[in-house]
């Protein structure tokens, strides 16, 4: 087993003293910013990446795997005491674990969602371990035509299977693609968009564009629209779970990383589907169902832990193949970047030390989650009574703060300011977010990759088309793309079943 | 509804009084001012007609950054030696006329009835109407936040970013909210200059100090 050998040794660098305290540190700094309303995982994620600057890349990627952690738990708790989540993902935590809370059992419903997350994401990280060596010494030999297929793939599934208009999706990934255009060409230096202006010309640093999208764009968003009256939180005790809770409990806890895993490692995108589906699973197989939608603790083991597998998954086409396929994983990979380390198949082998401590810090940061976070949460409910102004000036105050960290220059905060304004109107007209932040990673890679391939083929565009694996990904994109031409008329033939005079209604998207 | 909910992106303000004008891409606040005064029933159904399309102000700034890309494709020089077939202007000729398509199918999709749909989230209440007036503020004092760190240094504007965003979303704890700003602001930057290694300027406060 080379892998459980390269996983020791990753033990090794994450085990020590001071990699411990940083992953610590993430840990509670994640789950104390995830925690907070109103800011998700990717915000939480964005706005926490410049408190590793400072590190050496292999002490920054330990703490940040156990900001994502932290971050992908805290929001949970906000769903669950606020009945208010924060994004898709936590939708399901709140069906079943706000009522709970109503009936003062919200101790139980935050115990099942943390060892809910814990199971889930030991499971998913074990999954990343056996799956991700091989994926990548299968990608290995894959070329430029074959990573440009891969990222066409990435747009088209960000654009298409997201969201619930293609031509918004479009729209954003374009305004996301024109954004990685400004700067230097690559290849021969040429100035683009950059109208004279030194700073422009080393283009827009994508943890700018993540923050800006993310956080600026969100908090000014909210800033439009707050709402007066903010929902009380419910106050919650130590969590723990009694002998009758576990044993309805145990059995969602596994089931759930076998729903969420596969959905992460595909890039079909995020946690919504398979928390979804692994509520309705658990719901089809419990003796209790008749307390479904008023509080059922296996609504909230099983979908849980089905979002912490996911995220594992989301995982192994990040490191393996350089491919984001949700907002924290985009995040994280302009995170790489940020260290001059490109994410994929060569990874492993020119990396084995910061990857492999990154995976173990992943084990080490779900244990210190689980042990911090229990005794923990009466603090962290404590935090959801935060008034709303000063949560949305502080998220301004640390978005400033990570831009200015980047590079030292005021001028990146008014390309900040103009990129949240950006997000703002996107968040108005409902273009998603996270086509573009895609656009602005993949986009110069893409097109670096694009001018190889063409340049090996001396400009026959079949050197696009030469491999297998190339041609499979395409065959792809083009099943994802004839999809809804094959599945909205079915749709559309059962809504007419049921109600005769409902027709197709407004044309919602291209 | 008082104000337009037409984002700062892409105001759309009527640009004659007949028909239904194309909204115009520019950057900036909505201004209330216009050629809006007189209330001529035709205009008043020009105004809602526009409401309800304010979305066709998307497609007019999709619209020009297409054109803004493609311009800086064509003026581009290119007698700097091109390595291989694709030159640095082929990418960005596919985007711009990418654009100006999605531009053209947004508006036909929007003209059709389409709508996107306005996020939703934890704090947001989409019942209300859209408060512009705290976005520009909020945008002042970012702004204005920018400008100061480099003769003041991060401490101080910092601060007055924290109170200020404070203040514009509606705290009015006089005596608490610069207290706060003033806490967070040097517990980050020593957080940030000294414990964690990332560089902030001090400004003459620091020197001070």
């Amino acid at each position: 087993m080379d892998s459980l050998n390269s996983l020791i040794d990753g033990f090794g660098t994450a085990l020590t003293p001071a990699n411990l305290l940083w992953a610590a540190l993430g840990v509670l700094l994640g789950t104390a910013i995830g925690v907070l309303p109103g800011i998700g995982p990717a915000m939480a994620v964005a706005l926490l990446l410049p408190v590793t600057y400072g590190l050496d890349p292999t002490g920054a990627f330990i703490m940040f795997a156990g900001i994502y952690c932290g971050a992908m738990f805290g929001g949970s708790t906000t769903s669950i005491l606020l009945n208010t989540p924060g994004e898709s993902a936590a939708v399901v935590a709140a069906i079943e674990g706000n009522p709970m809370a109503k009936a003062g059992r919200g101790a139980q419903a935050l115990a099942a969602a943390a060892i809910g997350h814990f199971a889930g994401g030991m499971i998913g990280t074990i999954l990343l371990v056996v799956l991700a060596p091989t994926v990548a010494s299968l990608a290995v030999g894959i070329g430029a035509p074959d990573y440009f297929a891969i990222m066409v793939l990435a747009f088209i599934a960000v654009t298409s299977v997201l969201g619930a208009s293609r031509i918004r999706g479009l729209a954003s990934l374009l305004i996301g693609l024109t954004i990685g255009l400004v700067g230097l060409d690559q290849m021969t230096g040429q100035q683009r968009l950059t109208f004279g202006s030194l700073q422009l010309a080393d283009g827009v640093d994508v943890v700018i564009v993540a923050v800006g999208l993310f956080a600026i764009g969100e908090a000014l968003w909210v800033a439009a629209h707050l709402r007066r009256t903010t929902g009380e939180a419910i106050p919650v005790g130590r969590p723990w779970l009694g002998r009758d809770d576990l044993r309805r409990t145990w059995k969602p806890w596994l089931r759930g990383p076998l729903i969420g895993f596969p959905f992460g490692a595909i890039p079909a995108g995020g946690a919504e589907i398979p928390t979804f589906l692994s509520y309705v699973t658990e719901k089809r197989l419990s003796k209790h169902r008749g307390q479904f939608g008023k509080g059922a603790i296996e609504g909230v083991a099983g979908p849980e832990s089905a979002a912490s597998a996911s995220a594992a998954g989301t995982l192994v086409s990040m490191l393996t193949l350089g491919l984001p396929t949700t907002a924290v994983a985009a995040v994280m990979l302009a995170a790489f970047q940020q260290y001059g380390i490109q994410p994929g198949p060569l990874l492993f082998e020119r990396e084995p030390e910061l990857v492999w401590g990154l995976i173990a810090s992943l084990f080490v940061g779900m244990v210190l989650l689980l042990t911090l976070n229990l005794p923990l949460a009466p603090v962290w409910a404590k935090l959801l009574r935060i008034p709303r102004p000063y949560l949305y000036a502080g998220i301004l105050f640390f978005a400033a703060v990570g831009a200015y960290a980047v590079g030292g220059e005021a001028l990146d905060l008014v390309v900040l300011l103009v990129i949240g304004l950006i997000g703002l109107g996107m968040r108005r007209y409902g273009l998603p977010v996270l086509p573009a932040v895609i656009g602005v990673i993949l986009g110069p890679a893409a097109e670096q990759q694009l001018r190889r391939a063409l340049q090996i083929s001396d400009g026959g565009v079949t050197g696009l088309v030469n491999t297998p694996f190339s041609v499979t990904v395409y065959a792809i994109v083009v099943l994802i793309l004839a999809w809804p031409l094959v599945y909205r008329p079915a749709v559309v033939r059962r809504r007419g079943g049921r109600k005769e005079s409902d027709g197709t209604g407004t044309v919602s998207g291209g | 509804m008082t104000t337009e909910p037409t984002g700062p992106t892409g105001p759309a303000e009527p640009t004659g009084p007949t028909g239904p004008a194309e909204p115009t891409g520019r950057t900036g606040p909505a201004e209330p001012t216009g050629p809006t005064q007189e209330p001529a029933p035709k205009q008043d159904t020009t105004r809602s007609w526009l409401r309800d399309h304010s979305e066709l102000g998307v497609c007019a700034l999709l619209l020009a950054i297409g054109a803004l890309v493609l311009t800086d494709a064509l003026t581009m020089s290119v007698d700097i030696a091109q390595r291989g077939p694709i030159g640095p202007r082929t990418v960005p000729f596919v985007v711009g006329s990418a654009l100006l398509l999605v531009a053209v199918l947004l508006a036909v999709d929007v003209l059709r009835g389409g709508r996107g749909e306005a996020e939703g989230g934890e704090d947001v209440d989409l019942d209300e109407p859209a408060d512009w007036r705290t976005v520009l503020l909020l945008s002042g004092v970012f702004l204005a936040a920018a400008v100061l760190i480099g003769p003041l240094g991060f401490p101080i504007a910092g601060a007055l970013l924290f109170w200020g965003s404070a203040y514009a979303l509606g705290s009015r704890h006089h005596d608490r909210d610069p207290l706060i700003a003033a806490v967070l602001s040097l517990a980050t930057y020593f957080l940030f200059d000294n414990l964690l290694g990332v560089p902030l300027p001090g400004g003459p406060l620091m020197g001070v100090i």
